[in-house]
């Protein structure tokens, strides 16, 4: 979120004084407090870390040993790669106003961080409040990171290097940013309370209509997803807290569409290839856990009670995911296994991840409890009767996963159901308490899924098509039998 | 002078060694190996991946003795490596033509 002002509207005077209130009316210009910026930024660096070495390692633990250090290389040149694209013009993309395009897109208007110093500031959730906007950039740059590097799960063991290096680059600037800005570009509270301030505190008329136009134009300035903009969404939002659809509904179809155009591996069906150390997966997914605090708490861009739920959830959800899968293993296939418990935890933080700071501890548990069995049932029997080669399962977890909490969250959000409700920040005498619509509520998650799963779909297999004519896919049947680790990078992950 | 070399289950090294040395047999070959014969594999599941795993991890003992203590060693491999259940493992005995001890120059028996 950035303090923008609106833009395309009827009137110099509105834009004046819509530029006014972009700055909170309170006494002072709000600096950031101590304990939220070191928490952003302790955040951040626990997402880097599910990245480089959680991810890495899950992944490469399941992968054959002759590809390990195929998939850690991918890994860690994406965060670098993204890293450096992100500070160019993503975060611009992503957060940036968009001028008339600010349903769909940001503008570039903080390319190379134009603008965007040590004194900077971005809102929080809570009026008032502030962070540094560098550490709502660098947050959000390790969320860029990550997802792109979740989708070579799909194709891992037969992608090229070169091939993995252009397509992440294009999907990036043409899926992530612009998804990330449907979802995260939302309106500025302080706007929208100011506005409101201003609407109650009117006498005229005329002052009732400006202060309206204000709050309308604040609340329009956002991600078409965010907002509720599409006809059919009537201005309800959809709710994703740090990243269901942003993330893992994306990078799980996206990596689907991969596994389907690369192809399988050779050997696939008919040869054992089974991971080479389940211990580097357990370390992995450890790792991604407890980094996970920082991708779901986090998310609340503060240090408070919300953060602290978020926190929970995202706890309580996993170990309620991780024995779901297990005891649903257990008496399914007969021998609950490590993969399957870890794997159940990895499906219980995806799942949580959109409902973390919306639902509450025991929602979040139920949470965990059902998707793991959904989960269990795409990577097991909807795999294996379709044939694709999903190699480590980025559709089933991810985007099935994903699917479940985007869904999920629109139930759970419910304070009947134990949620927080919705916030309304004109309702300025209600503590922003708004009103929850399960039906508008659920059309908004719906629609949400949608866009994702076609824009990313869509438009990967578009780059994946693209990226085969410039450099070509899949390695050759020599290399990949050789190992991607000799092929794509001329050394080996161990050498005894 | 005769090769023995018997392919047994991993876990009757130690008694195999042990057995040896007490008949006398004072050096012996053992690699880490994978085979079949009758003992089918048994299956390993992974997420949905079912995997029939036909090679079995076994041991492979060489050990080169003078001819007239073939039947010794061989009946000692045997008792010491059965266990009745399928996968117990074969041996074979080949002839050696020519042994040299490296460091002394001591061929033949004088070389085992």
């Amino acid at each position: 979120m950035s303090l923008r002002p609106p833009r395309g509207l009827k009137g110099a005077a509105i834009l004046a004084t819509a530029l006014l209130a972009a700055q909170p009316a309170l006494a002072g210009t709000p600096t950031p407090n101590p304990g939220d910026t070191a928490w952003m930024l302790t955040s951040s660096a626990l997402v880097l870390m599910m990245s480089i070495p959680g991810l890495a390692l899950f992944y490469g633990g399941l992968v054959r040993s002759k590809n390990m250090a195929s998939i850690l290389t991918q890994t860690f040149t994406i965060v670098a790669l993204v890293g450096v694209l992100w500070t160019l013009y993503g975060y611009s993309l992503a957060f940036g106003d968009g001028g008339s395009l600010n349903a769909v897109i940001g503008g570039l208007g903080k390319a190379f961080l134009k603008g965007v110093g040590a004194d900077a500031v971005a809102p929080t959730f809570t009026p008032g409040h502030v962070i540094p906007e560098l550490a709502y950039f660098v947050f959000q740059m390790t969320f860029a990171m990550i997802t792109p590097a979740l989708i070579i799960g799909a194709f891992a063991e037969r992608m090229k290097f070169s091939a993995v290096f252009l397509f992440i680059l294009l999907w990036v600037t043409v899926v992530y940013f612009p998804i990330a800005h449907w979802v995260w570009a939302v309106a500025d509270p302080n706007a929208i309370v100011d506005a409101a301030t201003e609407l109650a505190a009117a006498t005229t008329d005329a002052a009732k209509q400006a202060a309206q136009a204000k709050i309308d134009a604040a609340t329009a300035s956002v991600g078409w997803l965010a907002g509720g903009l599409a006809p059919w969404m009537k201005g309800v939002g959809a709710l994703d807290f740090a990243g269901g659809t942003v993330v893992h509904i994306n990078a799980g179809i996206a990596g689907l569409v991969g596994a389907l155009i690369v192809g399988k591996r050779i050997g696939y069906g008919k040869e054992a290839l089974p991971p080479h150390s389940l211990t580097m997966s357990m370390i992995g997914a450890s790792l991604l856990w407890v980094g996970w605090f920082g991708f779901n708490a986090g998310s609340n861009l503060e240090a408070n009670g919300t953060t602290a739920l978020a926190f929970v959830n995202t706890m309580v959800a996993t170990a309620a995911a991780s024995l779901s899968w297990l005891l649903t293993e257990w008496a399914t296939k007969g021998k609950p296994s490590l993969l399957g418990l870890i794997s159940g935890a990895v499906a219980g933080l995806v799942a949580v991840t959109p409902a973390s700071g919306f639902a509450g501890p025991i929602g979040s548990l139920a949470l965990g409890f059902i998707v793991s069995p959904i989960c269990l049932f795409f990577v097991s029997k909807v795999k294996n009767a379709f044939g694709y080669d999903d190699a480590l399962d980025v559709f089933g977890v991810h985007c099935i996963g994903g699917i479940t909490g985007a869904l999920a969250t629109g139930l759970l959000v419910n304070p009947a159901l134990g949620g927080v409700g919705i916030t309304d920040y004109t309702a300025i005498d209600k503590s922003y308490a708004g009103a929850y619509d399960l039906v508008a509520q659920m059309t908004a998650q719906g629609t949400a899924v949608l866009a994702t799963l076609l824009w990313s779909g869509i438009g990967s297999a578009i780059l994946y098509k693209i990226v085969d004519l410039v450099v070509g896919l899949r390695a050759a049947p020599d290399q990949e039998r050789e190992g991607l680790d000799i092929a794509d990078h001329g050394e080996r992950a161990y050498n005894y | 002078m005769k090769l023995v070399i018997a392919i047994i289950k991993p876990f009757k090294l130690d008694e195999v060694r042990d057995a040896l040395t007490a008949i006398g047999i004072s050096g012996l070959t053992v690699t880490e190996v994978k085979g079949y014969g009758r003992q089918k594999g048994h299956t390993e599941i992974y997420r949905g991946a079912e995997y029939n795993v036909n090679f079995l991890p076994k041991i492979k003992v060489e050990v080169a003795v003078p001819a007239d203590q073939v039947d010794s060693v061989v009946r000692t491999i045997q008792s010491t490596t059965r266990t009745g259940q399928i996968g117990d493992g074969k041996i074979f005995v080949l002839p050696v033509d020519q042994a040299l001890r490296i460091r002394t120059g001591e061929t033949d028996a004088a070389a085992l």
